[in-house]
């Protein structure tokens, strides 16, 4: 037994365990200048955030203990009666839990406060890997890929109902698992390009957005190893054909329709060209590419006449400012703002510690909790902000090398969950800070106050470093 | 299976990375917006706003002061509920315009505080003080007005307002709700009157509370109260001369010739200066503007009449310069001068040498003078006869701005020879052409300063000092030096002793009788103005006592006929006051003080 134990702290990924206690640590004294104030000048001072994040930390350790002394087969073992656990909880939640800001998400156990959606995290991942780590489990068999999804939405229909959006989306990072998994990577395509429609409808002239559309689809041809000519004669006949309506409209229809109908008119004549062209040459892909180009024309359409006609102008607003199209200085907007104002002033080197007055004078909202990283940015500028921000993804790419590493495919599939969960909270939480990804309330990982989500990143984190420290035991 | 796929995750996780990066390098390096925006947001600048110094006379009589006033500011976000009638009712403003005022207030921002109401005049602030406690969130800013001791000299001591956005433009030392002197001294000597504004810079959280002070103060500047200025008004005679003034529509300049100090410029009908203070003033500056004979349109300075026969004098000695006539010419009057068809008339009998005809203002001498001063050999051509008059002229300050400390001065009209050159063809005209200059009329027209000025310069025989309203600035040691610069014509000051007999003349048994002082040796010269739209201006130009002068007078009165009518009793008048401080002729002042010339059929524009 103790020959055991000791075996494990050797073979810990000392890396892992080193970002970690720095983020911690930087965590906790960018707490302590968002929350300072003249009054509690002492980052000890137990009665302000900063105070108790210290005990959140020192708890973080006894957690990472535990787990490293813990059996590494257990979390393969349990976790279905750990996910099924917290399955409980989150239905618990949403009968006895406590409403704050409109969402019934903790539990209030005398001075303590427990957020199980942040648990459900680990939990989720433990399942999936066990789910998808089974003997003859391919991602790309219908049922099995349903029951993975399964996995993710049961917890996520759950959190849903709290209401915590940004909880729920963060399963969402998933896809990167699956894709690790064997995924069709068609799959990512369309969900990256289904952004990119539905972002550029809203923000750009629809006949722009089709004429990127038939620039893609061309390109994408050449993906299908299509020669250049045929593509600039595709291209050459959307044009030429588009050209020959816009003259009929302009003088038979006196401008009845507008650009975008005359491209979309163009590659509708031309579809059976393309058809029999398909059929004399054998090769099919010019023919679906074609039908796809079509199929995303149609995807455009309705978006552009959802967002138009079906929805409200209060929900266009919100649509607007969440892709920062419009400003809205007082809502959400200003907060983020406020944040790019806070980072900004950072400059190169930073105010100082302490110095920082953006977060300190709570013009920005949350700042020790989801707007964090402005102290990160406004104390400690630029230089400061590049350091977190590459300490991060050296933790994620680290996780991913272990991952790649392991000779289960529970460890693996489980180190790329990790790596996923932290990425995307990552991602998501600084994107929102600088205003390039819409304001979705989730902590940074390590950084935001708070037990619930410092203690549940330290679980998912460890359960990971536990199976790796005993990778070779496995034969 | 899928090994490579690790490759294409950790590229897209490093892609975010490196465009996170890329965008934090754009806000926090390249562009500095943020940091401005980060200041404005946490820092407010508190303005100390100075007093503006105070005016006084020559005899140091306090004429402009402050007064406390009151700005009511306004945080929006710290007012609850309140009764909104009671507040405008204390104030004395509409409910309306008090809610259009507070919705600006909360369109600037919620949290920082604005002004609502500006420049609580006194009575009010002392209700609304005891007030305060029912109307939370608001607070006073203490601020000054400016407040003038008599009830004169308005368009010489100007006024200030709030500097407008052009002008904060042009002027970036000014930001909005600075006041700013846009007329008379208050324009002139705005830089040494408005002092420094201070300001102290406070750290304040979202909630616009203050936090502290920035760095414990270190960029703090202290307001500088403004300086004092010492005019050299006489504030009495310059009352004296709008009382004399009062239902006449005219001028009245005084200039101490030794030093070229103005003792009192009248322009009537004057305005209280009172009435441009304040909230006051966005009520009074229309009206003041609509009224007819436009009070705020300095005549003294601006208005240029034909100087008639006061411009004789100047004739006169510019022949003396040119060696046209001596003393003792004479020319034939048989009443009048004759050109052609046309007789410029006289008043007088026989042939006059100049001192004479200066007593007696005969137009047929100073038409044989002017035209053979046109027609002098030294010049082979007319025009450059004109052109060496023309700056004789110009050497007594006439015809040109003088460049006081006044800055509202006409140049007058005083043409160049290209203006006839053009008019009649060059070489087409002479002498007689433009024979009604040598008496003051046709085309001249010279302001009562310049003409007042002139007369100084005969009273000092042969220069002036550039006329000025301020004799020390609290603090300097001397006033600008141009206005210590003597401005020589060139002229003998034997030709002036002569003149000046003629001027003596004038007032002892001359057109000028009337103002004749007991016991002074007054010395002046009457003149009309032709004005072709009514009744002719009457002029008089005085000096006195003949030696030593200490006071040289221009006054005009529109449409008040010959010189010595009304300008000639009125100068006395003036003279008399200035000298002895007291007025011996109280039926000459009681005749003057009652005429009233003013056109009962004049409307309000």
């Amino acid at each position: 037994m103790k020959q055991r134990g000791a075996n494990v702290f050797r073979s810990l990924d000392w890396i892992i365990l080193l970002i970690y206690s720095a983020l911690l640590f930087m965590g906790w004294f960018n707490i302590h200048a968002a929350c300072y104030d003249d009054t509690h000048e002492s980052i000890f001072d137990f009665s302000m955030r900063y105070g108790k994040q210290l005990v959140w930390i020192g708890v973080s350790y006894v957690i990472v203990i535990l787990i490293m002394a813990s059996n590494f087969r257990l979390y393969s073992v349990l976790s279905y009666f750990i996910y099924g656990f917290m399955i409980l909880l989150l239905v618990a939640v949403l009968v006895v839990g406590t409403k704050t800001n409109g969402a019934r998400s903790w539990f209030e156990i005398g001075p303590l406060k427990i957020q199980p959606a942040e648990f459900a995290k680990f939990a989720t991942a433990l399942a999936l890997s066990k789910v998808m780590s089974a003997y003859n489990f391919d991602i790309k068999k219908i049922p099995n890929l349903f029951m993975a999804v399964g996995i993710l939405l049961l917890p996520a229909a759950l959190i849903l109902l709290q209401p915590d959006m940004g909880s729920v989306l963060v399963y969402a990072s998933m896809i990167f698992v699956f894709f690790r998994e064997g995924l069709w990577s068609i799959i990512m395509w369309l969900i990256a390009l289904g952004v990119v429609i539905f972002v550029t409808t809203l923000q750009y002239p629809l006949a722009f957005v089709m004429l990127g559309l038939v620039i893609v689809a061309g390109i994408w041809l050449l993906a299908f190893g299509r020669s250049i000519v045929e593509i600039l004669i595709a291209w050459g006949a959307v044009a030429v054909l588009t050209g020959l309506l816009w003259v009929a409209n302009h003088y038979l229809l006196h401008d009845k329709f507008e650009w975008h109908y005359l491209i979309v008119g163009a590659s509708l004549i031309l579809l059976p060209g393309v058809v029999v062209y398909s059929y004399i040459q054998r090769k099919w892909s010019p023919t679906f590419i074609w039908l796809g180009l079509i199929a995303c024309f149609a995807v455009v359409f309705s978006v552009d006449f959802v967002f138009n006609n079906i929805m409200t102008d209060h929900q266009q607003t919100l649509i607007r400012v969440f892709l920062g199209l419009e400003i809205d200085p007082k809502g959400t907007g200003y907060n983020v703002e406020q944040s790019k104002i806070a980072i900004g002033s950072g400059g190169l080197w930073g105010k100082g510690y302490l110095q920082g007055t953006q977060t300190k004078f709570n013009f920005v909202p949350e700042q020790a909790t989801d707007f964090i990283f402005c102290t990160v940015g406004e104390e400690w500028g630029f230089v400061g902000s590049t350091v977190v921000i590459m300490l991060f993804i050296a933790l994620i790419l680290r996780i991913i090398y272990l991952a790649e590493l392991q000779r289960s495919a529970f460890a693996r599939i489980y180190g790329y969950c990790v790596a996923s969960i932290l990425f995307f909270h990552f991602a998501i939480n600084i994107g929102m800070t600088i205003g390039m990804v819409p304001v979705i309330g989730i902590p940074l990982p390590f950084f935001s106050y708070g037990g619930s989500s410092l203690w549940s990143f330290t679980v998912l984190l460890f359960i990971f470093v536990r199976m790796d420290a005993s990778r070779d035991e496995l034969l | 299976m899928y090994n490579n796929r690790k490759y294409i995750i950790g590229l897209i996780f490093i892609a975010v990375a490196l465009i996170y990066i890329y965008k934090l390098f754009s806000i926090q390096v390249m562009d500095s917006s943020y940091k401005l925006s980060a200041e404005s947001n946490v820092f407010r600048k508190v303005v100390d706003y100075p007093a503006r110094g105070l005016v006084f006379d020559r005899n140091d009589k306090l004429l402009v002061y402050n007064e406390s006033s009151y700005d009511l500011l306004a945080t929006p976000n710290r007012v609850p509920e309140f009764d909104t009638a009671d507040l405008c009712e204390i104030l004395g403003t509409s409910v309306e315009s008090f809610k259009a005022e507070f919705q600006k207030a909360i369109k600037h921002s919620k949290y920082k505080e604005s002004v609502i109401f500006k420049q609580i005049p006194k009575h009010r602030y002392s209700y609304l003080q005891e007030k305060m406690y029912k109307f939370p969130g608001f607070e006073v800013q203490k601020r000054t007005a400016r407040k003038y001791e008599y009830n004169a000299a308005a368009q010489v001591l100007g006024y200030v307002r709030e500097a407008d956005q052009k002008y904060i433009e042009a002027n970036p030392y000014y930001k909005p709700g600075d006041y700013v002197g846009v007329a008379g001294i208050e324009k002139s000597y705005e830089e040494q009157l408005r002092g420094h504004k201070g300001t102290k810079i406070f750290i304040v959280d979202v909630k616009n509370k203050v936090q502290g002070k920035y760095k414990d103060g270190i960029y703090d500047t202290v307001a500088v109260v403004g300086l004092n200025i010492q005019s050299t008004l006489d504030i009495d005679l310059q009352e004296y001369g709008e009382k004399l003034m009062q239902n006449k529509v005219g001028s009245i300049v005084a200039i101490e010739p030794s030093t070229g100090e103005i003792l009192a410029l009248v322009s009537s009908p004057g305005y209280d200066p009172n009435l441009l203070v304040g909230s006051d003033m966005a009520i009074n500056y229309p009206k003041l503007l609509a009224d007819p004979y436009k009070p705020m349109y300095n005549r003294a300075l601006m208005a240029c009449y034909p100087p008639g026969s006061t411009f004789k004098t100047i004739n006169a000695l510019i022949g003396l310069a040119e060696g046209i006539i001596t003393p003792s010419s004479s020319f034939p009057c048989n009443g009048g001068f004759r050109l052609g068809s046309h007789v410029v008339k006289c008043h007088h009998a026989g042939s006059l040498d100049l001192v004479s005809s200066i007593q007696h203002s005969c137009n047929a001498y100073y038409c044989y003078e002017f035209t053979k001063l046109i027609a002098d050999p030294k010049y082979r051509r007319a025009d450059s006869a004109y052109s060496n008059w023309r700056r004789r002229v110009q050497s007594f300050g006439l015809g040109t701005k003088l460049g006081s400390d006044l800055n509202q001065e006409s140049g007058g009209i005083l043409y160049s020879k290209d203006y006839y050159n053009r008019f009649y063809g060059e070489g087409h005209w002479t002498g007689y052409t433009i024979v009604s200059l040598s008496i003051g009329q046709g085309e001249l027209g010279f302001t009562p300063f310049q003409i007042c000025n002139a007369c100084a310069t005969i009273a000092n025989r042969g220069y002036y000092i550039i006329p000025h309203i301020v004799k020390k600035i609290e603090g300097q040691e001397s006033i600008d030096p141009k206005f210590l610069e003597k401005h020589d014509t060139g002229i003998q000051r034997d030709y002036f002793e002569t003149v000046i007999q003629g001027m003596y003349q004038v007032c002892e048994m001359g057109t000028g009788r009337s103002a004749r002082v007991p016991g002074i040796e007054v010395c002046g010269k009457t003149g009309t103005a032709q004005n072709p739209h009514g009744k002719d201006h009457s002029i008089f130009e005085a000096f006195a006592p003949r030696e030593n002068p200490k006071i040289a007078i221009a006054v005009y009165v529109e449409n008040g006929g010959f010189g010595a009518t009304y300008a000639a009793p009125i100068a006395g008048l003036m003279i008399e006051k200035y000298l002895t401080d007291t007025i011996t002729r109280k039926d000459v002042e009681t005749r003057i003080c009652n005429a009233n010339l003013l056109d009962p059929n004049a409307q309000m524009k």
